[in-house]
Formats: C-alpha cells, structure tokens, sequence
C-alpha cells in the first residue's frame, strides 16, 4: 500500500487506515469444524495459500462419522486484522460450519504428539532414556543402538525434550501438530 | 380445465412420496426444470452427451448454442445481472471446463448467482490423465462459490437443488457441479427441492437490532452524510433499489454508487453523485472525501473506488452494511459494521428512523458545497464537428435510446468507464459490466445472455474494438438463435486504457497497445449473417445509432471515434479522492510509489 511519499503532501492520514506495519503479530490456534466431504482440507488449506497467511501446524480428523464432522487445527500467525479476516474467511467457505478461537478464549488446552527416533551407546543412551523419564516420555521401540520416543504435550516442552535430544543422538522427529479443546463443560 | 392438461399436470408433479426413478441425465434436466431454469447456455461434447440427450427432449428449456464455453459463461452472467435470476451453463469436460474458468472468476468477483454443469469422464477414468480429463473441482476450488463432484447418482438430484440454494442466497456466485459420465448413464433416485439444506450454510441476513439503531444515531447528527452503495443493492433485489429510494427520501442523504451497482438509484435524482472512483465524478469523490458519515450499502472499498486507502474519507464515521462479514473491516476500519442483506437492513433503518423524534442537522451547507463541485462539470469534453468524440457518441446513443426498454452490457476500458459516465440508469438490472475481474470480451456474451431473458428489449453491447475481437464469434451465437443484439464499437484502433495508462505513467511509449489490422467490422457482421453499420461523421452519428436501433436483428456499429482521447476525470493510483485529473494528462500525475500500484 501507500509508503507516506504517494499523493500530495499535507493530506491528513486517515484514522481509519489499516495500517499492519505497526501492528503486533499473534499467534492463535483455531478449531474449524467443517462437514466431513471431499476437497474439504483442500478448501482450507487453499484458502490460507491463496491469499497469504500463515499455517504453523495444521491438524485434522473425523470425530464424529455420524454427522460426517471433521475438527481441524491451525495454528497461525497475523496482525489481528489479518486474523479477524480469516475467521471471517473460513466461515464463507461452504462446509465450513464453526470456526473457534482457542487462543482467545483463554480457556484452551493444547497438546502435541511426537514420535522421537535416539541412537547412540554408552553414556549417551542412557543420559537420554534419563532425560526421556523426566519428560514422561515412553519407550515405544528399542534396539541395542536406538530408542523411538513417544510424548504427549504442549508444542514448547516437545520442543524443548527435542533440542536436549539433539545432542545425544537425535536421527528423525515426526510431530502431529497442536490438537486442542476448551476446558469447561459446553462444546465449543 | 380439460381432462388432458389435468393428466399432464399430475404426470409433472406427482406426490411426494412416490419415488421416482430415472437417470443422472434425467434427474440434471428434471431438477433445472424445478428450479424453474428456462434457458441454459451451453456447448456439448463428449462426456456430457447424456445429458445433451436428455435435453433432446426437453423442449420446455432452451438451450443457447454458443461459440465458445466462455461466452456460455458470460451470457449466464448477462442473463443472470438482468433478471435476478440463476444462469445455468453447461459444458463438457477437460477444456470445456477449463474455457469457463474465466467467466466462473468473474461471477465470483461481482457475485453473479450461476450454476455451471460440467461433464467429466467416468468415475473409473478420474485420475488417469483420461482423454478431456481435468481436475475440474481442483481448478475451481478456488474461483466458484462452492463445487462439487458427483460420483453417485443418488447423490445427483440433492447436489443440484443444494447448488441452487448457495448459488442464490447469501453473496450470490457461482458453484460448479461436475457431473462424471457413468453417473449421468446409471439410474438413481429423484427427490425434489423442497427441505433441501446445507448444516453448515447459514447466511445472516437479518441484521443486528443494535447496529441498526447506531446506524440511525449516526443518521442522526450528521450534517454531511453520503450514501456509497454498491451491487450488493442489486443483487439483493428489485426491493433493495425502491428501500434505498425511499430512505432517500425521507433521509435526503446524497447517493454515489460503484460502477456495480449503477441503477439502483435514478441518475436523474436531484441528489446523485454519479459514480464514484478512479473514473468517478469530482462531486462524488469530493463528497466521498469530505463527508462526517458514510453509510457503504453492498459494496466492498475496492482499490478502484477507495484510491489511497491512508487518506481516505479522513473525517466520517463510517457505516458498513454487507451480507458477507469477510467484506468488513477488510480494506478499510468501519465504525458501524452490520452483517445483512442490504433489502433486510434498509428496511430495518427507515423503521428505526421513524421511531426517532428531534431534528436532524441541516443539509443545505452541505448540499450547497455539493453544488460547487458539481459546477465544475467534469465530465466536460470538448466536442469535434469532423471526428465523433466518443463521450459523445455515448451521449447520443443514450438520448436516443433512454425511452425504451433498453440493457447495456460492456467489455473492458475505456469504452466502459465512458459508458458508465454518459449512459445514465434509472433502474436496477439494466447494466451489466465486468467491475471485479475486468474481462475483456464479456460484454457480447453477456448481451446474448440478456436478450435471451428480454426477447423484445433492446441490447447494446458499447465495446472496444480490442475487447470486442477477444470474444467476437459469440455474434454468431445472436444470428444463430436471431437475437437482436446491437454492438456498439468505439472504436480508436488503441487498447486504449492501456494506451493511456502508457501515456501517464511510461512516458508515452507505446508498447504493443495498437490495434493492427482490425478486420473491417461491416463486411465481417455481413460474413457472420448480420448486419454491419459503419460512422466517422458527427453529423451522421444520429442517423445511423437509429438505423442500428431500427434493424430487426444483431448489428455491428464501427463507430470510428478520435484516437487518443483520454479517459477523464480519473483518480490517479497513489491518490487520494481529492486530487483527481480533471483537464488533462500532463505526465507528472504519478508518484514512484503510485507507479508500482495496478
């Protein structure tokens, strides 16, 4: 848009410019719940390439094949302008039927799945299975050479339990991206 | 009644409980003949043959055979612009589908309400790289209001009817069904329309109680208030033009439009602006600049209308009413947002308003300054007695034609920014242009479109000589099915917006915007079976717009006007509302910063 040097000097600027450049930008996790057809992922994921904004993780899956409802995940970043647009732009989407804001609503639970290939022997193997029991972390395959690692929880502890892993003979890290529910006993 | 059409009408509407059983293709033309569709446009080909046989024998629609799927596409607009009603086009697969992918945009970006059936190779076939397969869904995703794939029958008729409903509710546009082969051969169940929805859809049409009284508070103390309406005002129905009317009139608020939304209110009216914009008038943009209220019904702040969006409408408090909430607060920060149907919310205001006791503030001040700019006349032009000036042939051609029942179309330029400075509209639905996408070649399609739905109405397509070779076969889609189209061609033999976006913003260099052997428009209207006019003199001018008024069948009118005539008054990119271009270019309108802007 405009740099401030277009158009004639002393113009007043208008209040009501949507300026983003001084605009903080935030992350928030969404929860789109859509009908459960085909194209359905494209359509979202589609949206967001189409015009521009970000997706940091992406989840999705049938929860409920009776009404044929799918629950997707995003996390995402922007100015809340940018934000509220794509609320707003989710929700023309046809079988787009909710969108929720976890992040907003101050009452959200995120958690994370990730599955964390180890190898290594000798004081490095068990450095990192000590380190693995702090983080509640389980031992869902094991060679004389290797462990996989499951663990549950919030993005910033997986991310953390990976880096301390990096040095102690990290090989390969698969992640779910963040799922999330409200806390409370209403839907939505 | 007779005891014949009793039986006829039972056999057309038997009781919803009996199941009946038919093919895809039967089911595609039983379910358009519910939702009443009377003509679709089309082009067949091999993976939509059933259906086209189905239509063999359907006398009860008729089909339009075009040219190119594209003009199908555009005359489904054009039909759909002036009637409210839905367009229906129907095409083959691979590149019949892809040709729509122009026209599909274009209803998107002026929500246009249009169903578009397209064929697609059997179910088996999908995702071999089949003989005129496309991923038909896949490419317009993105460009339709919605799309489906249809690989079971049964699911045939609900997608039809449930294609209908999004098609024409909400912000109208345009959803595409893709219907595979096998499907339309294979026998399945029919339901009718009645119960259909979608869980998911639920447009608001009813606006919030409270933004309505803020709207009417706002009404209320302002002593410069403007309304800025826009296509939404259309597409929301004849009643939304005769609410806005009203308020109007109890208000005596001035009305400046886009160019979508031309015809809702009378260009006659006292208290018209003209449109507003990049080519708007002075006494609208000014208004739009100065005013302390603006009240935005159905229309969207496009780059077009708002020019430098920091120094827009500094001072006013500002309304926004739009069915579609994505719309708000999306270029520019509103005050008063009201998610609603623009006919629901007018309606919901002039109540409001006529609990409301006290004073309104005075407009004659503003009516007053209003007034000044007015007098500036910038829409003035100096006239030619040797070479037809082409404000003035849009001029003529609206004198002599502003008594009947007359529609125009356009393609895309400067033709089309004259046509909607000098041709002025006292009703809805008479103008059909291509505002959001800008398509070129538009307007002889959709002038097809619309005399199909106005068989005794006169259609002017005012073209380009450019834009009317982008699409030009569509005439003989008019000779064809003897519709009497007229194409009213300016011609200056320049692309000229992109001449004189080359003369303001590239020191005159000229690069590649001259129109070379422009075929001779008379012989070629008499090639393709029509009639071919053609007019260099002022002083024939008259004569010959009646003698293209008066032939009983499509024209084509080379209207030879001066070469390098500008486009003016015109906002320049980069600029705010109040530093339009009046007199003329001189070079220096734009900024660096302006230059990188489209």
């Amino acid at each position: 848009m405009s740099d401030g040097t277009s158009g004639a000097p002393g113009n007043p600027k208008s209040a009501y410019f949507l300026s983003h450049a001084d605009e903080e930008v935030e992350r928030r996790t969404l929860a789109v719940l859509v009908d459960n057809e085909p194209g359905v992922l494209a359509r979202v994921v589609g949206l967001f390439s189409g015009r521009g904004y970000n997706i940091d993780s992406l989840t999705v899956a049938e929860v409920d094949a009776s009404q044929h409802r799918s629950r997707i995940t995003i996390v995402t970043q922007g100015t809340p302008h940018i934000l509220e647009q794509i609320e707003a732009q989710l929700l023309r989407i046809v079988p787009v039927g909710e969108v929720i804001d976890i992040t907003k609503s101050k009452r959200g639970i995120e958690r994370e799945l990730a599955l964390i290939k180890v190898a290594g022997t000798g004081e490095v193997r068990v450095e990192a299975l000590r380190i693995a029991e702090i983080f509640r972390a389980r031992v869902i395959d094991t060679t004389n050479e290797s462990f996989i690692f499951e663990l549950t929880g919030a993005s910033d502890k997986i991310s953390q339990f990976i880096d301390l892993m990096r040095p102690l003979g990290l090989v390969e890290v698969s992640r779910t991206g963040v799922l999330s529910i409200k806390r409370g006993k209403e839907q939505g | 009644m007779t005891t014949a059409t009793k039986t006829k009408t039972r056999a057309a509407n038997p009781a919803p409980t009996e199941p009946r059983i038919m093919t895809g293709a039967e089911i595609v033309i039983e379910a358009l003949r519910e939702q009443g569709v009377d003509a679709l446009f089309g082009y067949p080909g091999g993976a939509v043959l059933p259906i086209y046989d189905a239509l063999f024998s359907a006398p009860d629609i008729s089909h339009i055979l075009v040219r190119h799927e594209q003009g199908a596409g555009h005359a489904a607009e054009g039909y759909a612009r002036s009637t409210g009603k839905c367009g229906v086009a129907l095409v083959t697969s691979g590149p019949g589908a892809t040709n729509m992918v122009t026209p599909i945009t274009d209803a998107m970006m002026d929500s246009i309400p249009m169903v578009v059936l397209c064929g697609q190779v059997p179910t088996h076939l999908i995702g071999t790289d089949a003989f005129q397969e496309c991923d038909t869904v896949g490419i317009t995703r993105t460009c339709s209001k919605h799309n489906y794939l249809v690989t079971d029958v049964n699911d045939l008729a609900r997608v039809m009817h449930e294609a209908f409903l999004i098609a024409t509710s909400g912000r109208p546009g345009p959803v595409v069904i893709d219907i595979p082969k096998d499907v339309q051969f294979a026998t399945g169940t029919y339901i009718g329309k009645d119960g259909i929805h979608k869980s998911t859809y639920k447009p608001q049409t009813q606006p919030h109680a409270d933004a309505v009284a803020a709207v009417v508070d706002l009404i209320m103390t302002s002593s410069s208030p403007v309304f800025y309406t826009g296509g939404g005002v259309i597409n929301s129905g004849p009643r939304a033009s005769k609410l806005l009317r009203e308020l109007q009139a109890v208000t005596g608020i001035p009305v400046t439009s886009t160019l979508m939304g031309l015809g809702a209110f009378p260009a006659s009216h006292p208290d018209w602006l003209g449109m507003l914009g990049m080519h708007g008038s002075y006494e609208a943009n000014h208004a739009m600049h100065d005013c302390d209220l603006m009240i935005c019904v159905g229309a969207r702040f496009d780059d077009r209308v708002t020019g430098r969006v920091d120094a827009f409408s500094p001072n006013s408090k500002k309304v926004h009413i739009d069915i579609d909430a994505s719309s708000i607060n999306k270029i520019v920060r509103v005050d008063v947002p009201v998610v609603g149907d623009c006919a629901a919310t007018l309606e919901a205001i002039l109540k409001e308003l006529a609990k409301r006791k006290g004073k309104r503030p005075d407009l004659s001040a503003w009516k007053k300054q209003i007034t000044a700019w007015r007098d500036r006349n910038c829409f003035a032009y100096k006239n030619s007695d040797t070479v037809i000036k082409p404000q003035y042939a849009v001029q003529r051609l609206y004198e002599l034609t502003k008594d009947r029942e007359t529609y125009i179309s356009t393609e895309v330029g400067q033709h089309q920014m004259w046509a909607a400075q000098f041709y002025h509209f006292e009703e809805p639905n008479r103008w059909m242009t291509s505002g959001g996408l800008g398509t070129m070649g538009y307007g002889l399609p959709a002038a097809v479109g619309i005399q199909v739905a106005h068989p005794g109405a006169l259609v002017i397509d005012i073209a380009g000589e450019a834009s009317i070779q982008m699409v030009m076969q569509e005439f003989s889609t008019a000779v064809q099915h003897r519709l009497p189209v007229k194409v009213f061609i300016m011609n200056n033999e320049w692309m000229g917006m992109v001449r004189q976006w080359q003369e303001l913003l590239h020191g005159e260099r000229y690069s590649h915007s001259y129109s070379e052997s422009i075929p001779d428009f008379v012989k070629l209207a008499e090639a393709l079976g029509g009639h071919g006019i053609r007019c260099d003199n002022p002083a024939e001018l008259d004569g010959k717009i009646k003698e293209m008024i008066a032939h009983d069948g499509p024209v084509l009118f080379d209207c030879r006007v001066e070469k390098a005539e500008n486009c003016l008054p015109m906002i320049p990119s980069g600029s705010a509302h109040n530093e339009m271009i009046l007199g003329e270019i001189t070079g220096n309108e734009v900024s660096d910063a302006g230059k990188k802007l489209v």
